[in-house]
């Protein structure tokens, strides 16, 4: 019989893991929302008091808050169809028969993007992008483009570095769904049809929802938390071209010193990725 | 089956997935070995005498080497901190069942998704209350916020895979659960602790903002060094792809060693 077994066992062996996430993760919250209800900053610590839900008013308020919130959600809505029509197209490169070798070398290079540090991804862009001696000029003919310093070619440069570093990801998530789909059926597909888009359509597409889904959950928290990359590239600028949420706050909270205000845009920024990744779950894990 | 030409046009795009992956690195390393004037030439040359001037500047002079030390022993506790707390508990969640299960599964997930901002804010002010700005135990404990998700996953996922039979057999023996966890199921179950460790280090090794607004100095990562090289008129490039390169050179390694386990690490929670 599985699971007979005591209760003081099974907290022996739970309880350090709970404990150390309750530690390091529900406590700091517990203070953040302490903050969120006070004035509080780091300037002024001797001013610190209570003001119930100023805060929260100011951050629902505020245009900036609203703006950065709408332009993380505009970087989803164009990098991830990039994203996923790219890593679908690699996807599809890679499942042909043949050139063993050198689909096995495309393969551990997809890894490489993925796995850099998103600071270094920020350091290159500056250098790669840079006006003057940015290889990327050179490479689209001479071009003279300002890249890091029009708000408009800022975002295209965002949005080119998140494509890069994560159309991998989105191709191998597909590629293993493909390699889900039993030969015989595949093999009994092509011979009725031959319309590639059919297979894709009827035969392959099945087997690459649940990784669909996985990408759009997980690249969806990953824009919400997306700082590194940008903060080293752009700074969020210029003016707040680039400025996305979590730049936002930690420019208020650290640059700004206005943790109070900061925290409650951190806990409205908690309630939105719960919410979305309740709806996601909800919605999704039922049909998939 | 397949005509030359479509032979030949999927080798050219599979030439051009490998170049715009492989690319940036080539970029970075060429241009690490640039002194600065050869560096800010516009356009960029492409042959030039290459030197490791940076990297000794880098390692050396402007104490690169330390932080790099910094990463590594933060790296490295927390990875070990997150296996210690963690597979016990993935043994429970493969083995027992009690209520709650669900809902602490849902936690972990949970936490995989939270932005970091949202932690780092009050971090701060503890760290500063309790005077542990800066210093290493800080970034090894607020890692575990991702690390300890990550463990807990995969090894809860490679406890499952071993057939439970052998667990009974032990048990029959008067072997307590600990016991069995230890000499039994954790020796069938280090493949995917190694994945496990290996993605928590990538991560930890990774990680800038935690490492940017908790330490200043003495704990300093190496990745909140290289951001602080992009400070001032002047930027100093070659130095700042050297540090980049020297950044980047461990997890590489590490990431083509686990490659094939990467993409199920990576979609934790989310793929069943």
């Amino acid at each position: 019989m599985r699971g007979q077994v005591p209760r003081k066992t099974i907290l022996s062996f739970i309880g350090p893991a709970v404990l150390g996430l309750a530690i390091v993760g529900i406590a700091p919250l517990l203070y953040a929302i302490w903050t969120s209800l006070h004035f509080y900053n780091l300037t002024q610590l001797r001013r610190v008091e209570f003001i119930g839900l100023q805060n929260y008013w100011d951050v629902l308020t505020d245009e900036a808050f609203w703006q950065a919130m709408s332009r993380t959600f505009f970087l989803l809505g164009t990098a991830l169809p990039l994203q996923i029509a790219l890593g679908l197209g690699i996807a599809l490169v890679l499942h042909q028969p043949g050139l063993t070798i050198l689909k096995t070398l495309a393969r551990l290079s997809l890894v490489l993007p993925m796995a850099t540090t998103y600071a270094v991804v920020g350091l290159l862009g500056q250098v790669m992008f840079n006006q003057k001696f940015g290889v990327v000029n050179q490479l689209m003919g001479g071009a003279d483009i300002n890249w890091i310093g029009d708000p408009q070619n800022a975002f295209v440069m965002i949005i080119f570095w998140d494509v890069w570093q994560w159309t991998p990801f989105v191709a191998l998530v597909l590629l293993a769904g493909l390699t889900m789909v039993p030969g015989e059926i595949e093999e009994a597909a092509r011979l009725e049809t031959k319309s590639k888009w059919t297979v894709l359509r009827y035969v392959q597409l099945p087997f690459l929802l649940p990784g669909l889904v996985a990408v759009l959950i997980l690249r969806t928290a990953d824009t919400l938390k997306l700082f590194d990359m940008v903060f080293t590239l752009t700074r969020g600028g210029p003016g707040a071209s680039t400025e996305f949420i979590s730049l936002l706050i930690q420019r208020v909270g650290f640059r700004a010193f206005d943790q109070g205000l900061a925290s409650a845009q951190a806990i409205i920024l908690l309630i939105v990725t719960i919410v979305l990744a309740q709806i996601y779950i909800r919605v999704f894990y039922k049909e998939v | 089956m397949t005509s030359t030409r479509s032979l030949w046009s999927q080798i050219a795009l599979l030439a051009i997935i490998i170049a715009i992956c492989v690319f940036p690195f080539y970029w970075m390393v060429t241009t690490s070995l640039k002194t600065q004037v050869v560096a800010l030439e516009a356009p960029p040359v492409w042959l030039f005498e290459p030197t490791l001037n940076n990297y000794r500047e880098a390692l050396f002079e402007d104490g690169v080497l330390r932080t790099l030390m910094n990463s590594l022993i933060i790296a490295v506790c927390t990875t070990l901190l997150a296996l210690i707390l963690g597979v016990p508990a993935a043994f429970a969640l493969a083995r027992f069942e009690f209520r709650g299960k669900k809902d602490l599964w849902f936690w972990f997930i949970t936490n995989r998704m939270v932005s970091p901002i949202v932690l780092a804010l009050p971090f701060f002010l503890i760290a500063r209350n309790l005077g542990l700005l800066d210093k290493h135990i800080t970034l090894i404990l607020i890692y575990l916020t991702f690390n300890l998700p990550i463990v807990i996953w995969i090894v809860t996922d490679q406890f499952r895979g071993i057939p439970y039979d052998l667990d009974e057999a032990a048990r029959l023996e008067g072997a307590s659960q600990f016991t069995i966890m230890r000499k039994i199921c954790l020796p069938l179950a280090m493949p995917g602790v190694a994945v496990s460790a290996i993605f928590s280090f990538i991560f930890s090794w990774n990680e800038l903002m935690f490492g940017l607004v908790l330490t200043r100095s003495e704990a300093k990562t190496a990745p909140a060094m290289a951001v602080s090289f992009m400070e001032g008129y002047n930027l100093p490039y070659g130095k700042i792809m050297a540090t980049s390169t020297l950044i980047v050179i461990p997890v590489l390694i590490f990431a083509l060693i686990a490659s094939k386990q990467l993409v199920r690490g990576l979609t934790m929670g989310a793929v069943k």
